[in-house]
């Protein structure tokens, strides 16, 4: 009875993955407990982020059973339901750091924002599976709108750092579709081109941010901090680390935001460059595992769906270690299944659900 | 066919799409390779270099000021001591509107005009410290004010610091010193001796006396504490603490209830005095009238206290038994006396008849009288001295010449430096032939050596000198060098090192004669004496001697001291020793303007003496109203 529920429960849950996430929170729990201080506070930050996790496992586990056709069909109701959300936000949005994000859902609060990380490849697979046999400009047109309207509301909040996440889902997508190399050469120009019109679109705390990457030193105590404690967090870990619990620039309140989009810092700081490799093993081994799954998807759909998720976990990680070691501007983005917050992890999560599902439905697809 | 283009189509659909994937694969391992070579550059190539700014930022060194040693007098009495007091200090450097800064603050805590030109002045002498105090002292409720606010004010601090004070006021001011403001000068001559360090975070030093004299012993050595602070400058615990070594205790000769006795003799009168214990040096008591409040210095005097000091007639600051020069005048005679028999050229026996005056044969009969007109009759040595007959000194000076004074007299210090344990000193004057034709390219007439005879002439000595000389003269010849510190304290051990009365000289003197001279200085004091009024019924043998130094030449008129203005007024002077058979303690006193040594130097010596030797309190001050009286009489 009890073999034959576990056999139901692991039924569509990968191993691979499935570790490899496991190893990750743990790697991120450690590290949680020595930035929220160690001791009693340790214990409180640990305990809240293990609940985090149980909602996260239980989203993940519900996205691995849900069959393929049903992803399909939830396509178009999650996407819009995310833009509707996203308009209600505007309008109605918790305003906190001069940043309207938050909707109040009674009990808990809710970023519509993180839902459109998911929602968005989602409702792209969807559209280029139905043209699948004759993909044409007009598609990618069609597509690049779909990702600018929700890009575009985030970037309103102001949430650069999301903007920048959905943005990058929406064009993994597009990318994996096929688009054509002279369109993203294109792009790419006219991207360039529009940097000045962009900037001058950018609010002031924005354009800050990209001064202070070019030049942290230029504002040491004002937007350039962050950036440089990190820096100094990074550097002074060294090739071994100062072992757990002994980062003093963590446990001394240099470091900001230490617990969430900067808790790299201190696990750099405490387990040097061994704990860095280790850890970027880790996550390639997610990214290479999600892009074998991608690659064996049965139908395009799941296959760019799988690499949009696969995608975007790559973007988390890169991102946020490159701004904690000062080679990226300061965007909101954290490092994933390590930082302290339960939005981004079940976004995570629900996404590695995504992944698992792809790969244990596919025989049921083909066949 | 339909099927077969279908399966071509997913086939070639697949493989783009696995085309792209590994084209994204490979864009991944080349951006976490990326990663990987920023981390390798940060954390192994950079290392070091953020290690140290991970050192700094946590580790700041924080230097802990030593406490200043004690100072206190031969019966343990506190002269300066420390107390820790509170002090709201502004890092200038930091704020922008500085006088809007000050305005703010006195809303929470009174400042007043006084402190705020305190603060300019110490702002206008610019040291390259960090902060500056804008208010002393607060007390609690003040400082608990302005620490709600203080998140008002950045680059403004409260601070707890110790303050040095003097517990006794002006009494023994001008012997103690102050210590006052690290001035730009200061910091450069620590800079030259290599002591800045130990000056670190510290703002004060001794400025005069003891407190300059004896700073090194008095400064003890600065200690550190490593500090780890967080993000906001606050520490979070001391790392390692290198405690501050206190500065060694100074115990003094200086009796300070001596020194209260002699301060509060001379009333309202300027003048000084310099008592002396004749068999060690060790100085009991040093009088420098008006004397000052060293405490205004402590904290940075204000400008308006400083203008009332520096700009005073009475010159509270100069110390005038070390700096003030005056002619000896008849306390010389003693000295005289001795020369004479010492030399041989005057024997006990032979007699002078003085009509009032002296010729001076050969030198164009100039006629040097006698302050007593008619003279004093037949006046052999012992009367010489005991009723100071000018007319036998001026013999006898011509008798001596000029040189043979000098050699002889020298030898008891008058005209040099004593070498005396507080800096200022200066040298005073005693005439020879050399010096005369250095100074003024000059012959040496016979005529000046007349008038240097009597103490007058180009003779000029400081109340410190003569002090000096009386205790050579009271210790058969025996020079010792005199000083005010006895013993320092080790403040880590308490271990006394005492300061050995070390004899410097020996005068080589025939034992008659000294007794002779000493003889004739006790009758002084006795009736018939010049100071017989001081030296009413004393129980102990009291050798002194009296002088009037001129400060303006009468130019053959009589001298009225009724018809002069009081500041030309002739000073007077004592000389003194006492037991005379065993003396403990010999002094000097200079009145200024006091006119006879016998009338108004005399009796402060008979006080301070009779406190020293017999614990005498002297009599209470009298009112004001009544001395007014006395002084017009």
């Amino acid at each position: 009875m009890i073999n034959r529920l576990l056999a139901y429960i692991v039924k569509h849950v990968d191993r691979q993955l499935f570790t490899l996430v496991a190893l990750l929170l743990c790697v991120g729990l450690v590290t949680l407990f020595s930035a929220a201080g160690g001791g009693d506070d340790g214990f409180i930050r640990v305990r809240g982020q293990l609940a985090n996790i149980a909602v996260a496992f239980g989203v993940m586990w519900i996205a691995a059973n849900v069959p393929l056709h049903y992803l399909n069909r939830m396509a178009l109701p999650l996407y819009v339901f995310g833009l509707i959300l996203l308009v209600l936000v505007d309008i109605f949005g918790t305003i906190s750091n001069g940043a309207q994000r938050w909707l109040s859902v009674g009990f808990t609060k809710f970023q519509p924002s993180e839902l459109m990380k998911i929602a968005l490849p989602l409702m792209l697979a969807w559209y280029f599976d139905r043209y699948e046999a004759i993909l044409r400009l007009r598609n990618f047109a069609v597509g690049a709108i779909l990702v600018l309207v929700p890009v575009l509301l985030i970037a309103k909040q102001p949430d650069l750092g999301t903007a920048l996440l959905v943005s990058a889902a929406g064009f993994y997508v597009l990318f994996l579709a096929g688009l054509s190399w002279k369109i993203l050469v294109g792009l790419g120009l006219a991207g360039s081109a529009s940097l000045p019109f962009l900037w001058s679109m950018m609010h002031d705390y924005q354009r800050q941010r990209v001064l202070t990457l070019l030049d942290p030193s230029q504002d040491p105590l004002g937007a350039g901090y962050h950036t440089i404690q990190s820096t100094i967090a990074l550097g002074s870990g060294g090739f071994m680390g100062k072992g757990w619990l002994n980062g003093t620039q963590a446990h001394l309140d240099f470091l900001p935001e230490r617990t969430t989009d900067f808790i790299f810092a201190v696990y750099a700081e405490e387990f040097g460059l061994i704990g860095n490799v280790v850890l970027i093993v880790l996550f390639m081994l997610v990214i290479g595992r999600g892009l074998v799954i991608a690659a064996n998807a049965p139908t395009l759909f799941t296959r760019l769906l799988a690499g949009a998720v696969t995608l975007t976990f790559f973007t988390y990680a890169f991102v946020n270690m490159g701004m904690v070691s000062g080679i990226l501007p300061v965007v909101g983005v954290p490092l994933p299944l390590i930082s302290y917050g339960g939005t981004s992890l079940v976004t995570i999560l629900f996404g590695i659900g995504l992944l698992m599902s792809i790969h244990t439905h596919r025989r049921l697809v083909q066949t | 066919m339909n099927r077969t283009v279908e399966l071509r189509d997913h086939q070639r659909e697949l493989y783009y799409f696995q085309l792209r994937l590994a084209i994204v694969g490979g864009g991944v391992l080349f951006t976490f390779f990326v990663l990987f070579v920023r981390f390798f550059y940060v954390q192994v190539i950079q290392h070091e270099y953020y290690h140290t700014l991970a050192e700094q930022n946590r580790i700041f060194v924080v230097p802990v000021v030593p406490n200043r040693g004690l100072i206190l007098d031969r019966n343990g009495v506190v002269l300066a001591h420390n107390f820790a007091a509170y002090t709201l200090e502004i890092t200038t450097t930091q704020v922008r509107d500085v006088p809007a800064l000050i305005n703010q603050l006195s809303t929470l805590v009174e400042i007043t005009p006084k402190d705020r030109k305190r603060f300019a002045k110490l702002l206008e002498e610019g040291h390259d410290f960090a902060s500056i105090p804008i208010r002393t002292r607060l007390n609690d409720e003040e400082v608990a004010r302005f620490a709600v606010n203080r998140y008002r004010f950045p680059g403004v601090e409260i601070n707890a610091r110790l303050f040095r004070h003097y517990p006794n006021g002006e009494i023994a001011s001008h012997v103690v010193g102050y210590i006052g403001r690290i001035s730009d000068g200061d910091v450069e001559q620590l800079r030259k001796d290599g002591l800045a360090a130990n000056y670190s975070a510290s703002d004060y030093i001794g400025k005069v006396g003891l407190e300059q004299r004896y700073e090194k012993q008095l400064r003890g050595v600065t200690g550190y504490e490593h500090v780890e602070t967080d993000a906001n400058g606050r520490s979070v615990r001391t790392l390692r603490s290198i405690l501050p070594v206190s500065g060694n205790n100074l115990l003094l000769a200086l009796d300070a209830r001596l020194q209260q006795v002699a301060e509060q003799a001379f009333g309202d009168r300027r003048g000084s005095l310099v008592a002396i214990e004749p068999k060690t040096g060790g100085v009991l008591a040093l009088v420098s009238k008006p004397g000052f409040d060293p405490n205004l210095f402590v904290e940075g005097i204000d400008p308006q206290n400083w203008d009332a000091l520096n700009n005073s007639p009475d010159h509270p600051l100069n110390n005038r038994a070390l700096q003030g020069v005056y002619p000896p005048g008849s306390t010389f005679k003693p000295f005289m006396a001795l020369a004479g028999l010492e030399t041989g050229k005057r024997k006990p026996t032979f007699t002078i008849s003085d009509p009032g005056y002296f010729v001076l044969g050969g030198g164009g009969g100039h006629v040097y009288r006698d302050w007593k007109a008619g003279g004093h009759g037949m006046v052999d040595l012992h009367k010489a001295v005991v009723q100071s007959c000018d007319t036998y000194f001026y013999g006898l000076a011509q008798d001596l010449g000029i040189d043979a004074i000098h050699q002889f007299i020298g030898q008891f210090g008058l005209g040099q430096k004593t070498g005396i344990d507080i800096d200022g000193e200066v040298a005073g004057l005693l005439p020879s032939q050399d010096w005369k034709q250095r100074r003024f390219q000059q012959k040496w007439f016979v005529g000046d050596t007349i008038s240097v005879g009597i103490g007058q002439g180009y003779n000029l000595t400081t109340p410190l000198q003569l002090a000096q000389a009386t205790a050579i003269l009271a210790n058969d010849g025996h020079v010792f060098r005199p000083h005010v510190v006895r013993h320092i304290q080790d403040s880590q051990t308490d271990s006394l090192t005492t300061i050995e009365p070390q004899p410097i000289a020996e005068i080589p003197l025939k034992d008659e004669n000294v007794r002779r001279v000493r003889d004739a200085m006790v009758d002084v004091t006795k009736p018939g004496g010049t100071a017989a009024w001081a030296g009413l019924n004393t129980k102990y043998l009291f050798a002194g001697k009296t002088g009037t130094a001129q400060v303006i030449g009468m130019k053959g008129q009589k001298y009225d001291e009724d018809r002069i203005h009081e500041r030309h007024r002739d000073h007077a002077l004592f000389i003194a020793y006492a037991p005379a058979d065993d003396p403990k303690i010999a002094l000097a006193i200079l009145v200024e303007n006091g006119g006879h040594g016998g009338s108004t130097a005399a009796p402060i010596a008979r006080q301070v003496v009779d406190f020293y030797l017999l614990g005498k309190e002297p009599p209470p001050p009298k009112p004001a109203a009544v001395k007014e009286e006395q002084e017009n009489d």
